[in-house]
């Protein structure tokens, strides 16, 4: 049971990092990179076979960041599990680093390129088809925002998975159920949601999204069902953990003037020190 | 100086029109922040669309409308509004002709620290090789105004492309004669002429200003309308200064220096420079940054200008 407290401490500890990278650039997209921290913690420090010495591995699990602008917490996450030094997040988004504002092949452990959404789900579809082709175990994962869904490649990426029987492909989506302009479902209802994904032939869960047990538990190999490939839909809040920012479609993109970091410092910093 | 968003006034002006035209639809993509619309989807919500993240269902919903007598002006990032939805512009705009008015939000190095998925800079190649639509590139905020009219008035396919920053102005007031096709002397002078559009309009008034001091005399050309150029004003730089320059938030192969060029080499060939974005990822930065290190300064066209000059004198 430890694994998961640490887990959590983690997920506390990437979001305030989040929060200093995001504050220093004034640049980022931090509601939807504190929507998915606990999923990429569980990812990174749970499921995901990886070599962070090694990032090319060629028997490594793969994962593909679709929702590309939630770059902030990835960085972190990468950085935190040792593909770059940390402080290399001092530069991010500044004239000349490597880490601009959508996760790019530069960055040590950044499988693809992405920030245009739509892209991520066929990219998966690739990688699982190779492995199968290469007789392979890896698995690959993809995190889609919901907001997303919306493109028509992904539906186009979602026949083909179950069309070509893609055990091997997770997608998982960061339900927290607003975009830029508002709440989904009135921007481009999504609903019923779970229902879609099974229609297209995939093995669907609804999970808390910020519960890491629950996540670490959908996302593990043992809850694999041969020839379907798996969508988790984990419902989350976008800016969770930071009060003022939860459930505020503002912090998309928004900049913390030096008051609200201050809060937001507080706030996680009390959060760790409850979980320590 | 007066420095304001294009895209503001661009919702400003379908405002107007659309109390007076109740065809006039405006569609977004998630993108009625990014493109300053909300003021236009909450005064007029029943002449407001919101598609949510899909740019080639908003192009084939817009040809539809169209195709039913509305009017309808696409506001989505520029990025993904070109290079996404080329198809359904090509098939459902061009070919078939719709009344579909295309603006392409935070075109060029807008986006630029956001890294090469989102800069815009090979949406004027590819417009441009679509036959059917004109393509449009307001300065500022009164040549935006004048623009958004008359593509309002055009009737068929329009691709109009804005920034993302605020821009200075390069006109006093919408009190001139803007009309689509038809470039713009904003300086005379005979020693070389700079041809440019949209946000470079400024950099490149500023470069004659320094020019002068070097007794360089420099005529600068607003060609607001990219596609169909205007071959005249063109042919006339050519012939009447003997060297062209010109410059583009856009990557140089085949863009708006090659499609001068094309109709200086076929009429009246002179020394060119095309300066613009070369065939890599641009470096991501802010726009200021990114300009400076593609050499699209003042100080730096000013050197260009003398290299150009004495290419223009030996040729002699
Ligand atoms: C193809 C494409 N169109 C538009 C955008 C601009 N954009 C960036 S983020 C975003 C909203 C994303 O919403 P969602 O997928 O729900 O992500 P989250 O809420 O998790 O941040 C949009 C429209 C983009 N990056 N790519």
């Amino acid at each position: 049971m430890d694994i998961y407290k640490d887990l959590i401490k983690k997920a506390a500890q990437i979001r305030r990092e989040v929060i200093d990278i995001v504050y220093r650039s004034g640049a980022g997209h931090v509601g939807g990179s504190l929507s998915e921290t606990d999923i990429l913690v569980a990812l990174y420090y749970k499921i995901l076979n990886i070599d962070p010495q090694n990032p090319e591995w060629p028997e490594r699990d793969r994962f593909i960041l679709s929702k590309g602008h939630s770059v902030d917490a990835y960085y972190c996450v990468l950085a935190d599990r040792g593909f770059f030094d940390k402080n290399e997040l001092l530069t991010y988004s500044q004239f000349g680093s490597k880490l601009i504002g959508h996760p790019n092949r530069q960055v040590p452990g950044v499988e693809m390129n992405t920030g245009a959404l739509g892209h991520g789900l066929s990219i998966g579809v690739g990688m699982a088809l190779a492995a199968k082709m290469d007789h392979k175990n890896y698995r690959v994962f993809v995190l889609m925002g919901d907001g997303e869904l919306a493109e028509g490649s992904v539906w186009e990426a979602a026949m083909a998975a179950s069309h070509y029987r893609l055990d091997n492909l997770v997608a998982i989506v960061d339900r927290n159920s607003l975009q830029i302009s508002g709440k989904t479902e009135d921007v481009m209802a999504l609903e019923p949601l779970q229902e879609k994904w099974k229609s297209f032939g995939w093995k669907v869960s609804v999970i808390n999204g910020h519960d890491i047990p629950s996540i670490c538990d959908a996302l593990s190999e043992d809850k694999k069902v041969a020839g379907v490939p798996s969508m988790v839909i984990a419902e989350t809040v976008k800016g969770k953990g930071v009060s003022f920012m939860e459930n505020d479609p503002k912090w998309h993109h928004g900049v913390m003037s030096e008051e609200e970091y201050r809060k937001a410092c507080a706030e996680l910093d009390r959060m760790l020190e409850v979980l320590s | 100086m007066n420095k304001i968003h294009n895209r503001q006034v661009v919702c400003e002006t379908l405002m107007e029109l659309a109390k007076e035209d109740r065809d006039i639809v405006v569609l977004c993509s998630d993108s009625r922040g990014s493109a300053s619309m909300k003021p236009f989807a909450e005064k007029y919500p029943g002449q407001f669309i919101e598609v949510g993240i899909a740019e080639q269902n908003i192009v084939g919903i817009a040809a539809g409308l169209a195709a039913s007598g509305k009017k309808p002006f696409v506001a989505s990032l520029a990025c993904f509004l070109t290079a996404r939805a080329a198809e359904q512009i090509k098939v459902d705009v061009s070919y078939s002709k719709t009344n579909v008015k295309l603006l392409g939000i935070s075109a060029g190095i807008s986006y630029g620290a956001l890294g090469m998925s989102h800069h815009s800079l090979q949406d004027i190649a590819l417009i441009r090789a679509i036959p059917n639509i004109l393509i449009v590139v307001p300065a500022d905020r009164f040549e935006t105004r004048l623009a958004t009219e008359a593509a309002a008035r055009y009737d068929g396919p329009v691709y109009m492309r804005l920034g993302r920053n605020p821009v200075e102005d390069v006109y006093t007031s919408s009190d001139y004669e803007f009309q689509l096709g038809r470039a713009i002397t904003m300086r005379d002078g005979d020693s070389l002429s700079i041809i440019t559009f949209g946000e470079t309009v400024r950099i490149a008034l500023d470069a004659a200003e320094l020019m002068a001091a070097r007794g360089i005399n420099c005529r600068v050309i607003n060609m607001h309308t990219i596609k169909p150029l205007d071959e005249e004003c063109i042919i006339r730089a050519a012939k009447e200064t003997g060297a062209i320059l010109t410059i583009e938030e856009h990557s140089i192969l085949g863009g708006f220096g090659a499609a001068v060029a094309e109709v200086v080499v076929q009429n009246y060939p002179v020394s060119m420079k095309i300066m613009g974005i070369p065939d890599e990822p641009a470096v991501p930065g802010k726009s200021k940054e990114v300009f400076a290190y593609y050499g699209i300064s003042p100080e730096n066209l000013c050197d260009e200008a003398e290299k150009l000059i004495k290419k223009k004198k030996a040729g002699e």
